[in-house]
């Protein structure tokens, strides 16, 4: 008996060490790029200390990465992102919740064969798309507009959201439908008063991911916009790589925390929603 | 009771409309249009020309960048897409036990995901992997001070390897869609294994494996087609090269299309990655018969 207690002693302290090996993998980069926006060039490289010397704090590579460009702040270029992906955000739930709720819980003609179809557009790679749509917007004036980053979701064109939604759907009982139609609501009162407040939850985990692949998005814009005063912030950063402020890496590095700070923010005030959303996705498929 | 009925139905096709239209104007219309553009002359400016198979002919008797990226691809996908998946299951398995805090783990092995196709964390990357970088410098500390100066960005052997790393550094959300697999599996199996005397090695392999052989078909596809299209990272940490060791084909496309002009050209490359797409999940799924287990 006592042995076999320090057994699953020695075992747990084992698997902890694993986890904490694994975190720090993970996790030592991030805080090495934190630790480097306060360094100097010299003390970046060749050593793997998160933190500066003492006596070598730089203070001022955020001030410097806050004036991204000659003549722009990095506000600006975050503006820009923003002119594109609150629509996007917006539209994509809206669009993508309405068309889940017809699939998940109407009966009406065609309904295998639309769900057949978003499921295979689920499965088909953005790519196939792209020449075709670009060329369509280059011919309907939507290039070089932020728009050409959003028209496609205001008509739930996110296979994978809507799939979602639809199996988080199927886990609500139709008894409250039911009961709504009983009381005289039309279609779009049930879905807004009876449906859309309990399933809130997967509601903001599709606005959450949305946003953050938005934010994370870089061919997008750098295929769609072209004018230098539509430049969003992923694109910025990417001119950050190969202009002429690689000069001070401690600024480049600056200017990555600035641009990942929103997501983390984002991030850890809904992280429940997205470990939560992830997880779902799998078991229910 | 009938009149009510059609009523209702019309607004169910109304609410579905703008369903229905993006699938006809974002799905259906460019899948179709962009094989008609895979067999056109398609130039930036003047007409485009109806050329039937030239492209495809040129693409595979006379590109040898199409095959140099090709093979790129290839070795990404078929040694990314096996680290990210035993990665994410080692990691989800260990997360499975009754352990303290692994809400904060889960949390915690997450962020690299949500965050990875950031061109910031690319920018971090390719430092990380610099010369002089901390990966160097780590990896000379297990060498005994002989000095590790891999120069992980530039050097045709081990390029693709900086951007595999990266990929599997993302591993999160596989796992998390692994772990609640995991944790869906019914106690009582392990019970009866215990009263048997199995290993718990040999209960994950033998009874825990099985059991979530769908959702490991599943993240391998998912994990599959993906890498089968990455972008961000070739394009900004290796910028394709060298020699083309990371040139991976949506890079190719990408160059042909929009650097180029030449959107018939890379429609017929799309067309040929769509393909490869293809075949390699319906190996995946065929081979699937073998080693996947449906309960119903």
């Amino acid at each position: 008996m006592e042995m076999s207690k320090s057994r699953r002693h020695i075992n747990e302290i084992i698997r902890y060490s694993l986890l904490v090996l694994v975190g720090i993998i993970l996790i030592y980069p991030l805080l090495w790029m934190i630790g480097s926006a306060f360094k100097e060039n010299r003390d970046i490289f060749g050593s793997l200390s998160i933190f500066p010397p003492k006596d070598r704090v730089v203070t001022s590579n955020f001030a410097d990465a806050w004036q991204l460009t000659r003549d722009r702040s990095i506000w600006f270029f975050f503006g820009n992102t923003l002119k594109f992906l609150i629509p996007k955000t917006i539209f994509t739930v809206l669009s993508c919740v309405i068309t889940a709720y017809v699939i998940a819980r109407k009966s009406f003609k065609g309904k295998k064969f639309v769900f057949g179809a978003v499921i295979v557009t689920l499965l088909m790679p953005e790519l196939a798309f792209r020449i075709p749509l670009y060329l369509l917007y280059r011919e309907v004036g939507l290039l070089d507009t932020f728009a050409s980053l959003y028209v496609a979701d205001m008509f739930a064109s996110s296979s994978f959201f809507v799939f979602m939604i639809i199996q988080f759907m199927r886990t609500i009982p139709k008894e409250l439908d039911e009961a709504a139609v009983m009381d005289g609501c039309n279609e779009l009162q049930i879905l807004f008063k009876i449906i859309i407040p309990v399933i809130k939850p997967i509601l903001i985990t599709v606005a959450l991911l949305s946003f953050m692949w938005g934010m994370n998005d870089f061919q997008g814009p750098l295929i769609y916009l072209n004018s230098s005063d539509k430049t969003v912030l992923s694109v910025a950063l990417k001119q950050l790589l190969d202009g002429e402020a690689m000069v001070s890496y401690g600024r480049v590095f600056a200017a990555s925390c600035l641009g990942l700070l929103p997501m983390i923010a984002i991030f850890f005030m809904g992280s429940r929603y997205f470990v939560d959303g992830v997880a779902s996705t799998g078991s229910k498929e | 009771m009938l009149n009510s009925s059609k009523k209702t139905n019309w607004t169910i096709y109304l609410m579905l409309l703008p369903w229905i239209i993006g699938f006809v104007v974002f799905k259906v219309y460019p899948i179709v249009v962009s094989f008609y553009y895979s067999l056109l002359e398609y130039p930036i400016l003047g007409d485009p020309t109806f050329i039937g198979l030239q492209n495809y002919i040129e693409i595979f008797t006379k590109d040898d960048t199409f095959t140099a990226s090709f093979f790129a691809t290839i070795k990404y996908v078929l040694i990314g897409t096996p680290a990210v998946v035993l990665v994410s299951f080692a990691v989800a398995a260990i997360l499975n036990f009754k352990l303290k805090g692994v809400n904060f783990f889960r949390t915690a092995y997450y962020i690299p995901s949500i965050l990875g196709g950031n061109v910031a964390v690319s920018i971090l990357w390719s430092m990380l992997f610099d010369v002089n970088g901390p990966v160097n410098t780590i990896l000379s500390v297990f060498t005994f001070g002989g000095e590790v100066a891999i120069n992980w960005t530039k050097d045709p052997k081990f390029a693709v390897f900086t951007l595999i790393i990266l990929k599997t550094w993302q591993f999160g959300s596989t796992m998390l869609i692994f772990l609640s697999a995991l944790q869906g599996v019914s106690k009582t199996v392990y019970e009866a294994a215990e009263m048997d005397g199995a290993s718990k090695l040999r209960q994950l392999f033998s009874i825990t494996v099985p059991i979530i052989t769908p959702v490991i078909l599943f993240n391998a596809v998912n994990v599959l087609v993906k890498a089968f299209q990455e972008f961000n990272s070739a394009y900004l940490i290796t910028k394709g090269g060298p020699n083309k060791t990371t040139y991976f084909l949506n890079l190719y496309i990408y160059d042909q299309a929009f650097q180029n002009g030449n959107y018939g050209y890379a429609s017929a490359l799309t067309w040929i990655l769509l393909v490869i797409i293809g075949i390699f999940t319906v190996i995946i799924f065929k081979s699937s018969n073998k080693w996947v287990f449906y309960n119903d």
